[in-house]
């Protein structure tokens, strides 16, 4: 009897050794999968049982959160929802996160392991830190004036600090407010289905995920492209380029919208915005030289990050020569985002340098203490010096006397282009009005910002959409809040 | 007693003859001791709790440590006074998974205010002590409980039928419902039916052992012999499937194949038992729409994940356990209420798990450990074999229901619903197992005792051989 009585607690043992052994297996080497799994509301639990951390812009946060009592506790709330919606994104217990509240989510919502104290501190207590901070660097009164200035019309503005990338306004319009997407009831399943329906896609952000056809502002790049090739030496010299310009290879004639065009000089020529010369000179030029300048630019980039990904902005780099033709004044495949053409504006008037945008400035823990500075790409030579002054040459040409002038501004040096593009079937769509445009101190030479606007405005008579008409004064009231 | 000995002494007188030994010490002060930890601790976690869930000290909480102070003070003086050879570390290990179970229950309580369950818990665990002293007193000697091995089969039998009578709870007809009360007879019942099968094999276990029919190498006993046993865990095992309990019947069937083997010391009936548990779940799994349900949300426990259901109770549970890792979530600040019904009785080992991770869980099956460990322990050093075989299928009721509902919510076997010794919410299952507390004690009081003189009056074995 004593032996079975051994074997039977030695069985009990066994029993319990096997449990420990399972719940190893449990608790440790499957748990990764176990809390990762979607089904497992405790991430999100936790998430939100504690108030996300805030965006801020120009050092105040536009961001709070609410308690709301319920299981997932904290909601997120938006001081100025539908100004700054394009940056901010919103934060949804139904619908996740989007832009900067997707790009730092692990900051805001303190799962990144840079806001531990140790590394593995999360692993080993299960619990979060509060939420970080993060620091944009949206210009407030820029972001104010290009929300006015767009009031409500279908379009974007994306401004840029030219020296160092600085994304300073970035404005979608018609936008929405991210408030009514925060929590997780009916009413915000009910705002997403409305949003999501609406003809005016309030939820698409125009400066980032839309592109257009960037139509005569796309000339700068053109312009870049002559000159760097070689094509043209002297901006003042007459170019002598037939008007009207017969498409290479077809029976297509193309024209100007104002006469002066055939002995212009490129700088003539790009105040008048003549098309026969552009689409000649990217021709002249060749699709590699067209294709190599685009990109230097940013054009056909997959991988821009602001840190939110930016559309890829287009520059066909297979057509004949009369699709490329059309491409070099902005026609045809070419589009481009309203931020790729703010881009383009900043590289002008930062010298021929290219700075990638950013929209973070730093990234700091609840206390303040900096976690991380934004990321900063690189600054890329997209043209030598010397063209880059001769483009400005010409862009304040184009303030100075040409179709930009409702964006001078008096005592700085302004410098622009306007665009008008078609674009639909056989041009049947309302054209979209677009101005690219830089400031600078007139005394230090420093550029202040570039501001990229487009007007998609399906209200006004065509005639009465030009870039300087439509789009150019908002560029102005942009410029002119940022050098406040 | 080895088993040599044991057929040796086939017909000697009822008390064996355990081999001289020195007295052992009584142990009583460090069992004051211990029950001042299991207490202490208890009321650190009722004040953890709180903590936890950024409240003040909870309002209940001296009242509490006090209440359960004073339940194991009554109970150490019940055996210091009644039975001062028993086992220092049964007592307090038995209130401290009280303690804590009642910890787990309030602190559950706190996830749904409408419906607490802590304050009937705290009068079960009141009944069950007060029924250990009861025991611990009135029981002198646990060779009485021979005698009434048979009015324990019957009453066994009939507190498992009784529940037929009354409506099903999710599926299954375990409850008598009266008076607001709900009672598990079916807890009960279990003591009582190891209560007649350790006294019918310990009068039975030569004839078992040594007499019937050759089969090859493998003796079959004498069908007069196993057929009352036969006959009423048949009966038992039939009823639990009409009830729909099929963990219970599981136990039975445990605790009898256990003691058969400790009875006879023969280990086919090991192979025996296995084969026809084995048999036995294979067709209940298959005929059985609950039980198959159970298999395969064993089986594939995140079915309804991928069938847009969402998880279902066990990927839950494993959700629990797995959020827990080493150290747990810390008492309260767990999501183990995302399991939803039965969290404070089947799946409350969920909690424990994620709150405090794989070491409380290693800490806690580590006293389940002990608590089984020392009822074998007395069953070993026992002379006589009702006592022994009463003490392992006590021992072994706690350790194959830790097993059974453990396994269950980890995912290594099906779940069966069983309430964890102590820690789940279940008065009858809290009580019980006092009362199983209670009998260990006894016997260990017995087996630790210095030699007492044979005693004229000890009871006979009904039908034993003579």
């Amino acid at each position: 009897m004593t032996r079975a009585i051994r074997h039977t607690a030695a069985f009990s043992f066994l029993l319990l050794v096997a449990l420990l052994v399972n719940a190893v297996r449990v608790q440790l080497i499957e748990a990764d999968g176990y809390n990762a799994n979607p089904a497992n509301r405790r991430a999100s639990i936790v998430r939100y049982a504690q108030p996300r951390g805030t965006v801020d812009v120009g050092g105040s946060p536009v961001t709070g959160s609410r308690d709301s009592g319920g299981r997932l506790r904290y909601e997120r709330t938006y001081t100025e929802g539908p100004l700054y919606a394009p940056v901010t994104g919103f934060s949804s217990q139904l619908y996740g996160t989007s832009l900067i509240e997707h790009a730092e989510d692990g900051i805001l919502a303190g799962t990144d392991g840079r806001l531990a104290l140790f590394p593995g501190w999360g692993r080993l207590t299960g619990a979060l830190r509060p939420g970080g901070r993060v620091e944009t660097t949206i210009n407030p009164a820029m972001q104010r004036a290009a929300y006015r200035g767009l009031d409500g019309r279908k379009g974007a503005v994306a401004a840029v600090e030219p020296r160092t990338g600085r994304v300073l306004a970035l404005v979608s319009s018609p936008s929405y407010d991210p408030n009514e997407l925060s929590g997780n009831g009916a009413s915000v399943s009910d705002a997403w289905r409305r949003l999501n329906r609406s003809e005016r896609q309030p939820m698409l952000n125009r400066a980032l995920r839309q592109t257009y056809p960037p139509g005569s502002v796309f000339k700068v790049v053109t312009a870049t492209a002559a000159l760097e090739s070689g094509r043209v030496r002297d901006i003042d010299a007459p170019l002598d380029l037939p008007d009207p310009y017969t498409l290479p290879g077809t029976h297509t004639s193309l024209g100007n919208p104002a006469p002066g065009c055939e002995h212009a000089s490129l700088k003539e020529a790009f105040r008048l915005s003549c098309n026969t010369v552009f689409a000649r000179l990217g021709v002249d030029v060749g699709l590699r030289e067209m294709a190599g300048t685009a990109e230097r630019f940013g054009f056909n980039d997959r991988g821009l990050r602001i840190p939110s990904p930016v559309v890829r902005s287009t520059f066909d780099t297979r057509m004949d020569p009369a699709q490329l033709a059309l491409s070099s004044i902005g026609q045809y495949d070419t589009a481009a985002t309203p931020l790729q053409m703010a881009m383009v504006a900043a590289a002008v008037a930062n010298d021929g340098q290219l700075t990638p945008p950013h929209l973070v400035d730093k990234v700091t823990d609840a206390g303040g203490v900096l976690v991380a500075a934004g990321e900063r790409r690189p600054t890329q030579e997209v043209m030598n010096p010397a063209t880059a002054e001769q483009l400005q040459e010409m862009m304040t040409e184009v303030v100075a006397h040409g179709s930009g002038r409702p964006a001078a501004i008096d005592g700085f040096t302004v410098g622009g282009k306007t665009g008008t593009a078609q674009h639909g079937e056989r041009n049947e769509g309302m054209p979209y009005a677009w101005f690219v445009s830089w400031v600078r101190n007139k005394d230090n030479h420093e550029p202040v910002a570039a501001v990229a606007v487009v007007v998609e405005d399906a209200e006004a008579e065509r005639e009465d959409i030009s870039g300087g008409g439509s789009a150019g004064p908002i560029a102005r009231a942009v410029m002119a809040a940022g050098l406040r | 007693m080895t088993a040599p000995a044991a057929k040796r002494a086939a017909g000697a007188h009822p008390e064996g003859t355990p081999p001289p030994s020195p007295p052992l010490p009584k142990r009583r002060g460090i069992e004051l001791a211990l029950l001042m930890g299991a207490v202490l601790l208890s009321a650190c976690g009722y004040v953890v709790v709180g903590f936890a869930r950024a409240h003040p000290v909870p309002s209940g909480a001296a009242g509490y440590g006090a209440g359960l102070g004073g339940l194991a003070l009554l109970a150490h003086l019940a055996v210091r006074l009644r039975a001062p050879y028993a086992d220092p570390l049964l007592l307090p290990t038995a209130v401290l998974l009280n303690g804590l179970g009642l910890v787990l229950i309030f602190r559950l309580d706190l996830e749904t205010p409408a419906d607490p369950a802590a304050p009937a818990q705290l009068v079960w665990s009141t009944v069950g002590v007060g029924l250990f002293i009861a025991v611990v007193v009135l029981l002198r000697d646990h060779r009485t409980l021979q005698r009434y091995a048979d009015g324990c089969a019957a009453l066994a039998l009939l507190l498992m039928v009784v529940p037929i009578f009354f409506p099903a709870v999710n599926g299954a007809r375990i409850w008598i419902r009266a008076a607001g009360f709900s009672i598990q007879p079916g807890e009960f019942a279990k003591v009582l039916i190891t209560v007649f099968f350790a006294a019918y094999l310990a009068a039975n276990r030569n004839a078992l052992a040594h007499t019937g029919q050759s089969v090859g190498r493998l003796r079959l006993p004498a069908g007069q012999v196993l057929g009352p046993v036969v006959t009423i865990w048949l009966i038992s095992v039939g009823v639990l499937v009409l009830e729909r309990d099929l963990g219970t019947s599981l136990l039975f069937f445990g605790i009898f194949v256990v003691l058969l083997y400790v009875a006879t010391g023969r280990t086919g009936w090991i192979a025996v038992g296995v084969l026809l548990a084995a048999a036995g779940s294979a067709a209940v799994g298959t005929l059985e729409p609950h039980v198959h349900g159970r298999v395969q949300d064993w089986l594939h426990p995140f079915a309804g994940i991928t069938a847009g259901r969402g998880p279902g109770q066990l990927a839950q549970s494993l959700f629990a356990f797995a959020a827990g890792g080493l150290f747990g979530t810390g008492l309260g600040q767990g999501h183990s209420y995302l399991i939803g019904f039965a969290q404070k009785s089947d799946f409350i080992l969920a909690t424990w798990g994620e709150e405090l991770g794989l070491a409380g869980l290693t800490a806690l099956l580590v006293l389940y450990a002990l608590l089984v460990g020392r009822g074998y322990q007395a069953a070993h050093g026992l002379g006589d074999p009702f006592g022994s075989l009463l003490a392992v299928g006590l021992a072994a009721l706690p350790a194959l229901q830790v097993f059974v509902i453990a396994g269950g919510v980890t995912g290594l076997i099906p779940l069966t619903g069983m309430a964890l010794p102590f820690l789940a919410q279940g008065g009858s299952s809290v009580v019980t197992n006092w009362i199983i507390v209670a009998l260990l004690v006894r016997i260990s009081d017995r087996a630790r005792a210095p030699r007492p003189a044979p005693d004229p009056a000890a009871p006979t074995a009904p039908g034993g051989a003579r």
